[in-house]
């Protein structure tokens, strides 16, 4: 289920983790794959970097552990010029997670996940221990442990891939598309797993991706990159949705954006309206008139009935439901999705709580924009 | 009596399997003109095959080269050899190594080039080191396709180390030029009966230690590639 979006919780006033200044990539022929690109990336949060195919998006990521050399300009990692410093071990020191999984065919599970300690030395035995740890950790079952790569699904690869990074404990993730070769539900899950470590985890991480609604769900900030190798937008998501800078970011951040930005805005001062309800069991006694919210012996929402239909045969189920303390779009989305016009708001524990209507929904937006 | 049968008697005297013209030591001596042969050619072949399929520098040439090498005749180069630096043992090594390197380095070469390139870009991005992505990445992940170069070398080395005969040394070979100069088809028959036997034990000793040296994360993948397209067989080339 959909939660508010994280407020971003970088250390304020710190020094970037990442910095770019007037970073340039160009190739022998034709135009510069990255176009001066100066940029400050916060500690722990995520920034993502979103584009279509060509703008330069992977390429910046992989500056930033010296996969690509800038043509000009510098990168900071940590207030030093990286470009002093080895390739090898300024890689080891950032976990790398790739979009096929990158893992390594001829080892298990296990050895995968160890491989960079391995290659800071750390003896083998440790290195699966700490491994282990990892496979709890990204949500793996301890009996994959010793399969090969190829025995697993794309989803259960990407998360043996976010454990690889993760094992030497790295301040900084590089993601280069990591979720993007996986079905949807898959996705879905990785990433809200993924923002779940990252309140326990707190890295720095860079994000890559080609789809808008992936960088606004992960993305603490978000940098809009067009094609040209040019740095159109860099915000917060609800900023990017509610004030595109040009015409390029709102046409690629897409027509539903107004929909989409509700997700950036509590509901806390939603009216609730008081519902009519009765429980399966005593349907009989319920008024006739109106909608009947049908609720089990818990209080829990079970369906609809449509006023004057009081038999379990004609209920109506279906319609998504607004969790009290979630977002506008919830609740406007369980309104809107709701058989009889006004959505369902369930508390915590999933009772009904009241209905919300669609009206206030908008009244409520109103009002934001007079404050 | 039919040729089996007067075959099967001479293997079964007991003069050929004592003393220095006997069975055993003709199969030392074969063996280890086989495996002098193929370490140096291991030495030569190998390396630059790994070179050229980790840098991908060099290749054109490199299969040039293979090509032209297994074009020469054995004999007339074991002639040449013999003519240029005298009888002995190592002019027809020299020559054999020649023969040798074209399935080992086609093996090295096209083993280490195989490996997919986002493997290789995901496991320098880890943090190894060149050294790293060939010892810990190209080579296991080219080890199936590297033990099949090495298998066929040692098919064609164990066949054509007989022809070392021809210029007065041991192995196996001594049964077909003897009994070719003495008109005795019989030993010939047993010399080549003995090559073959040699050959199909090697090789499944090989096969054996192939099972074991190449990860089981690779068997799948192996075999649906072997079903898509011959890697190793064009390497295969006879005398």
């Amino acid at each position: 289920m959909e939660q508010p979006h994280r407020t971003a919780a970088p250390v304020q006033g710190a020094e970037p983790m990442v910095s770019f200044r007037n970073v340039t990539k160009s190739y022998a022929a034709g135009h510069p794959a990255v176009d001066n690109l100066s940029l400050d990336l916060d500690r722990g949060a995520i920034t993502v970097f979103v584009g279509p195919s060509g703008c330069g998006k992977t390429t910046s990521l992989r500056m930033i552990n010296r996969m690509v050399e800038p043509s000009s300009g510098t990168v900071l990692v940590d207030g030093k010029d990286i470009a002093g410093q080895a390739p090898a071990a300024l890689r080891r020191s950032m976990g790398y997670v790739l979009q096929s999984a990158g893992l390594l065919p001829h080892r298990t599970v296990l050895d995968n996940i160890g491989t960079v300690p391995r290659l800071n030395g750390v003896s083998r035995r440790q290195a699966r221990t700490r491994a282990r740890e990892l496979l709890d950790v990204v949500g793996l079952p301890a009996s994959l442990a010793t399969r090969y790569p190829s025995q697993l699904s794309g989803g259960q690869q990407q998360r043996v891939g976010v454990a690889r990074a993760l094992a030497a404990d790295p301040p900084i993730l590089l993601m280069d598309e990591p979720f993007s070769a996986v079905d949807p539900v898959v996705r879905a899950e990785l990433q809200q797993e993924l923002l779940r470590l990252q309140q326990e985890l707190a890295k720095t991480i860079v994000f890559v991706t080609h789809d808008i609604d992936e960088a606004t769900l992960i993305g603490d900030k978000v940098a809009v990159f067009a094609t040209g190798g040019r740095l159109a937008q860099f915000a917060p998501p609800e900023e990017l949705l509610r004030a595109p800078v040009d015409d390029f970011v709102a046409g690629f951040v897409g027509r539903d954006r107004g929909f989409r930005s509700l997700s950036f805005r509590p509901a806390d001062a939603l009216p609730l309206h008081s519902a009519a309800t009765a429980t399966l069991g005593s349907l009989a006694d319920a008024p006739a008139a109106g909608w009947l919210l049908v609720i089990d012996d818990g209080g829990a929402p079970v369906g609809w009935l449509p006023p004057g239909e009081r038999s379990t045969a004609g209920l109506l189920v279906g319609g998504s439901l607004f969790r009290l303390g979630s977002t506008l779009r919830l609740a406007l989305d369980a309104a809107l999705s709701s058989p009889s016009g006004r959505g369902v708001a369930v508390d915590d524990a999933g009772r009904v709580a009241g209905l919300v209507d669609a009206e206030d929904v908008l009244k409520r937006l109103e009002t934001g924009r007079a404050g | 009596m039919n040729i089996i049968e007067l075959v099967a008697q001479w293997f079964a005297d007991p003069a050929q399997w004592s003393g220095p013209a006997g069975i055993p030591v003709r199969l030392a001596e074969h063996l280890a003109y086989t495996g002098l042969t193929l370490l140096i050619a291991g030495a030569i072949a190998v390396p630059i095959g790994m070179y050229v399929g980790h840098t991908g520098k060099g290749r054109i040439a490199v299969v040039g080269a293979a090509s032209a090498l297994r074009a020469l005749p054995t004999l007339g180069l074991l002639t040449l050899f013999v003519l240029l630096m005298g009888l002995g043992l190592m002019p027809p090594i020299w020559a054999l190594v020649i023969l040798t390197i074209p399935p080992l380095l086609a093996g090295a070469y096209s083993g280490i080039a195989a490996v997919d390139p986002t493997l290789v870009d995901a496991a320098r991005g880890l943090g190894m080191t060149e050294w790293q992505v060939l010892a810990k990445v190209e080579l296991p992940n080219a080890l199936p396709v590297l033990l099949g170069g090495l298998r066929a070398a040692v098919l064609q080395v164990i066949a054509t180390v007989a022809v070392v005969a021809y210029i007065n040394l041991g192995g196996l070979g001594r049964y077909l030029i003897d009994g070719l100069a003495i008109s005795d088809p019989v030993r010939m028959f047993g010399g080549a009966i003995l090559i073959a036997l040699l050959a199909l034990v090697v090789d499944g000793i090989l096969a054996v230690v192939q099972k074991f040296a190449v990860s089981p994360g690779l068997a799948d993948r192996r075999r649906r590639k072997r079903r898509e397209t011959p890697t190793v067989g064009a390497v295969q080339g006879g005398m």
